[in-house]
């Protein structure tokens, strides 16, 4: 391994990242420990759980959870490994459950972890304490406006001082929602991408690429009526202007004004003219709520959040809740969701999800040009030994606060914060 | 024959012709000619792989297309832009099990199970495993697609990753 992945000169304005941080298994092994067992990572969404003993079984950070509302109502994150010898205790994708019980030898857990029963217990003796082999919660569990998060990290500062900048922008997607709750629709998108997880943390928010990768979207947005010219100004690529902005703590955005119409609320042609008075209710009643210049900054700006390291947030042509994990060096599981305020009508709800079809998912106009993309580019690093660095350097002789969506200022905040954590765990 | 007076009338032959012939025309990449299949108020859905049994107005699908839409889909699977699709997979599509299931006055109901072979370069395989749901309806005497479900037994699309090309 080189010592050094980033390589940054502010004077000469230049920023190369090694190819082996996108190849290599050592790299790969590392970032398990500094980067996945250090931050805070998403879990899931309390509208998940509506119900005490709902839960849902997942992968976070290699590890089994069990996402669960106890019987109690306390959301938790319990780790999916039976104390007897490591089965796993709840098998199904999701549902409601009384007890969780191992189909092994059948220990029997409660919902909030507690050991309730042992088959054969005289076996054990007398010092054997069913207190003391409950299902182990994950060390940190915290949430930000029903996001919940997990953190492996016993000594990790809370999530509201992690996540710092990066609060703003969810709290204009969870504002959207009149009562401020937001829910996870049914309908997952699991799919695996051939390339390195990091690379989709970059397209995620790597606006440059639009015209070229999804140039049939654009074409599919222009037959609809839908105005893709990029503005009369020096330096823009798309159809409306837009920055990259730093978060801190290795977070980031784009925060771009709309041309792609959104459910909340800018009509454009896709959703129909029945639509149109209703957008416009939708618009008045965030107005009504939030404030003239509050609902304009939620309805015409659109954004593509990263939560350092693996949650993006696309707040776009719809909301997408995207979360993803390192298989292998060149190859990640996606798992994507649909996020829409709760109180959505009927007709609300089919006009979101319609159109976050027409961009996102396995089956949409953009997102499998993306993945094409990410795949052409981890077939083109198999050359890293000869071609080591790849270049990182639009925009950056621009002052910070002037870094577009099409520069590369923000995947350079991702990039800096992965090198200083990866640097730090030595 | 009593029971069946109000079903609209078609053999398990004439539909299975038709439901080979439409996917030779989806393997030849005979986009326009498929379309022709269609009717003007066509669906096309590929629901989520964990919930088959979904309304795409409610759950998030991979696929739910109306006749508008299927039309941009084939316009953007034409263009060598649609980068997922480009060069166009090959596919080699397996229908079996053909049977009508049912229907009324002017539809018919039939399922279908599917193998759909994807193969791109670099030894890039993958098997597309499912059954299809069809509402088949006759326009001027001829058999035309009025709905189309194709539904993935696996229970994620994991590996299988995009479903770019017509399913
Ligand atoms: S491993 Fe769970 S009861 Fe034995
Ligand atoms: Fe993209």
């Amino acid at each position: 391994m080189t010592d050094r992945y980033v390589i940054e000169d502010r004077a000469q304005n230049t920023f190369s990242l090694s190819r082996e941080a996108l190849v290599s298994p050592a790299v790969l092994e590392k970032e398990h420990r500094a980067i996945f067992d250090r931050c805070w990572i998403y879990v899931g969404h309390a509208s998940e759980l509506a119900q005490p003993g709902d839960f849902r079984t997942r992968q976070v950070a290699g590890r089994p959870v069990i996402f669960c509302r106890d019987k109690a109502g306390v959301i938790r994150a319990l780790l999916n490994s039976c104390r007897h010898r490591g089965t796993t205790v709840c098998r199904e994708r999701e549902g409601n459950a009384r007890q969780f019980m191992c189909m092994y030898h059948g220990w029997t857990y409660e919902t909030d972890g507690a050991l309730k029963n042992v088959p054969g217990p005289e076996a054990y003796g007398a010092a054997f304490d069913k207190r003391k082999f409950g299902l182990v919660p994950v060390p940190r569990f915290e949430h930000y406006r029903d996001f919940y998060f997990a953190c492996f990290d016993r000594l990790a500062p809370p999530l509201v001082d992690y996540l710092a900048g990066a609060k703003e922008y969810i709290d204009l997607v969870v504002d959207q929602s009149p009562s401020g709750r937001m829910e996870i629709i049914a309908g997952v998108q699991e799919y695996d991408v051939k390339a390195n997880w990091k690379l989709l943390v970059e397209n995620s928010v790597d606006d440059y690429h639009l015209p070229t990768v999804h140039t049939t979207w654009l074409n599919y947005m222009k037959n609809a009526g839908v105005n893709v010219r990029p503005p009369k100004e020096e330096g823009l690529l798309l159809p409306s202007k837009g920055w990259g902005k730093d978060l801190g703590n290795g977070h980031l955005t784009t925060d771009n004004v709309n041309f792609r119409g959104r459910p909340v609320a800018r009509w454009i042609s896709i959703y129909g003219e029945d639509a149109k008075a209703d957008i416009d209710a939708i618009r008045r009643e965030l107005v009504a709520r939030l404030g003239e210049e509050r609902a304009a900054r939620i309805a015409d700006t659109n954004r593509n959040l990263i939560v350092f390291p693996n949650l993006a947030l696309n707040d776009g042509s719809s909301v997408t809740v995207r979360t993803f994990f390192p298989i292998a060096p060149d190859r990640m599981r996606v798992t994507a969701w649909c996020l829409g305020p709760s109180e959505e009508t009927p007709a609300q709800r089919a006009r979101r999800l319609d159109a976050f079809l027409t961009f996102y998912g396995p089956g949409g106009f953009a997102t499998p040009d993306d993945v094409a993309a990410l795949e052409a580019v981890q077939q083109g690093l198999a050359a890293w030994r000869e071609v080591g660095w790849s270049d990182m350097s639009r925009g950056m002789a621009k002052p910070a606060d002037a870094q577009l969506n099409t520069d590369e200022g923000h995947m350079r905040v991702f990039w800096r914060r992965w090198s200083e954590l990866m640097d730090r765990a030595g | 024959m009593s029971g069946r007076r109000n079903v609209a009338r078609a053999t398990r032959e004439e539909v299975e012709d038709f439901l080979y012939r439409e996917a030779a025309l989806l393997d030849a990449w005979r986009l326009d000619e498929w379309l022709a299949l269609t009717t003007a108020d066509c669906g096309y859905y590929v629901p989520p792989n964990e919930k088959p049994d979904a309304d795409h107005r409610s759950t998030l699908f991979t696929v739910a297309d109306n006749h508008a839409r299927l039309v941009e889909r084939v316009k953007r699977l034409k263009d060598p832009s649609a980068h997922a699709e480009y060069p166009p997979s090959r596919t080699r599509r397996m229908i079996s099990n053909v049977h009508i299931t049912g229907g009324d006055s002017d539809t018919i109901e039939v399922a279908a199970n599917f193998v759909v072979y994807r193969f791109r370069r670099d030894d890039d395989r993958r098997a597309f495993v499912g059954h299809y749901r069809y509402k088949l309806r006759r326009e001027n005497g001829v058999l035309k697609i009025a709905e189309r479900r194709a539904i993935l037994d696996s229970e994620e699309l994991g590996a299988l990753g995009a479903v770019s090309f017509i399913l």
